[in-house]
């Protein structure tokens, strides 16, 4: 692959008290590829993931967003990138309007008003600008998410199992969405997600976190076959089970 | 540092009060309540006490003073644990906002919150009690300063103690004000405590600014140089301050304990 890198990630590693976060992880996101970022729970995708947006100090290992260092210009890197995640929901005491328009000044986004209306509307929420964010149903506050992930344009949009929350038809909206939204801005996503059959759909390629590391890394559609495996889901139950010492 | 970012967090501390009117008794709802009682406090006093002594004056005036620098303090920490209470530090600091633009953001907040409440005490005051702060001349000011610029530092350090301890240490932040004021020779000289807390008061700047008063009601004297120590003393604690808040923020980056406030309930 020769497109620009929008995130490159070299041995990155983060301990808790001792024990691993992650090890050595290595990949890089390109430009207009979506990165499934599999695993178990406790895998590590979450620490890699909060490490990427800075809230998060990494141990060793360097990271490159955009060809910048986010510690160096933190700014510059953030006003380009975004985030949707399950734990993260936007307060639930203001309207879906005001949270989305306090975010877009954070992120400076030009042509505001425009461009929340624009946004709620493709993500059906244009009946919803004056409700309470925290009376919304969880597939709603999972778009207003999403809208909020899309508010900036990022060039690089980090998703945690973005669609965990929503029905299959709005889940299938909103992968279509997402995949044009990557296709038209060439901007690079990195996705977490349990659903082997969404991940084989949308990613271009994926890779398996298991006990910290990276385990396997290809494409989804025919990594499981490559490792004598049925489909995805059965690769992913086998990583699953590989006990840490394998690592050893 | 970017003022908009900076206007965001208190935009959205106003869409809050906006939102539940509850928000501004909080902002106005104990100080008109203190106000009131003090205000019928003093006059009993005035009208039992020696005429010589103006309880009024002295003892009101105090609680104006004092509840100026709580409403500071409680305007820093309140705009915070807002953002506590909803879970909304994750999406803040994943965001281009820099610590220095959201702790300025808190203190832009407290001013507002602040200033309306002095204003309402201005007015019960003076409309109840025929008492006016601003009779004592010029030198509010400075008095105001010094508060303004203390309960900054103390909302600033409480609010790094809850982001190292997590949720369960808000009520540091009730407090600490409130722990400090037998100290701060609100309602009294000084002189009046021992030694040894005499020492301890020489390190709180808001005793510089009730010493001052007192002078200033009682004999006319200004204590300037009084004044310029307190308020050196409290651009110290700012200062201070800042940089407890910066380092705490390093060791919950270092520790991943922000996503902490995502997971328990305040």
């Amino acid at each position: 692959m020769t497109s620009e890198a929008m995130l490159e990630v070299q041995n990155l590693t983060k301990h808790y008290d001792g024990e691993i976060g992650i090890a050595d992880v290595s990949f890089a996101v390109r430009s207009g590829e979506i990165v499934g970022l599999l695993g178990p729970n406790g895998a590590g995708k979450t620490t890699t993931i909060n490490i990427i947006l800075g809230v998060l100090e990494k141990d060793s290992g360097t990271l490159s967003i955009l060809g910048r260092d986010p510690r160096i210009e933190r700014e510059k890197v953030l006003t380009q990138m975004n985030f949707a995640a399950v734990y993260a929901q936007l307060p639930g005491n203001l309207t879906v309007w005001q949270n989305l328009y306090i975010f877009g000044l954070l992120y400076q986004v030009e042509k505001l008003t425009e461009r929340i209306t624009q946004l709620m509307k493709t993500f059906g929420l244009s009946g919803l600008r004056d409700t309470t964010t925290g009376v919304l149903s969880s597939g709603e506050q999972t778009r207003v998410n999403l809208t909020k992930a899309l508010l900036n344009s990022p060039k690089l949009l980090l998703l945690d199992e973005p669609t965990a929350s929503l029905d299959p038809h709005i889940a299938h909206d909103v992968r279509a969405t997402i995949k044009a939204y990557v296709v038209e801005s060439g901007a690079g996503v990195l996705w977490t997600s349990h659903n082997m059959h969404e991940v084989e759909a949308i990613c271009d390629r994926v890779l398996f976190l298991s006990h910290g590391r990276i385990l396997l890394e290809g494409d989804p559609k025919k990594l499981p076959q490559e490792r004598g495996k049925q489909n995805l889901e059965e690769l992913f139950i086998s990583v699953a089970k590989e006990p840490p010492t394998i690592f050893a | 540092m970017n003022l908009e970012r900076i206007y965001a967090i208190m935009l959205r501390q106003w869409f809050l009060i906006q939102r539940n009117k509850v928000r501004y008794l909080n902002i106005f709802g104990w100080i008109a309540i203190d106000i009131i009682l003090w205000g019928f406090i003093t006059r009993y006093l005035d009208l039992v006490g020696s005429s010589a002594f103006s309880f009024t004056t002295v003892l009101l005036g105090a609680v104006v003073l004092w509840n100026f620098l709580v409403r500071v303090h409680q305007g820093v920490i309140v705009a915070f644990f807002e953002d506590m209470w909803s879970r909304n530090f994750l999406n803040l600091f994943a965001s281009p906002l820099s610590i220095k633009e959201y702790v300025v953001g808190l203190i832009a907040t407290s001013i507002v919150t602040s200033l309306a409440g002095l204003t309402l005490m201005f007015f019960i005051a003076y409309l109840l009690f025929a008492f006016s702060i601003f009779q004592l001349g010029m030198i509010v000011v400075p008095f105001l300063a010094i508060l303004m610029i203390f309960g900054w530092a103390l909302g600033i350090f409480t609010t790094a103690l809850v982001l190292r301890f997590g949720p369960p240490a808000e009520w540091f932040g009730w407090i600490i004000p409130f722990a400090l004021s037998p100290f701060a020779g609100v309602f009294y000289p000084i002189a009046s405590l021992p030694h040894g807390l005499q020492v301890v008061a020489r390190f709180l700047p808001p005793s510089y600014v009730f010493e001052g008063m007192r002078a200033a009601l009682t004999s006319g004297e200004f204590l300037t140089g009084e004044l310029f120590i307190g308020l050196g003393i409290a651009a110290v604690y700012l200062s201070l301050a800042y940089l407890v808040f910066l380092a705490t923020y390093r060791v919950i980056l270092r520790k991943g304990l922000i996503t902490r406030f995502t997971a328990e309930n305040g």
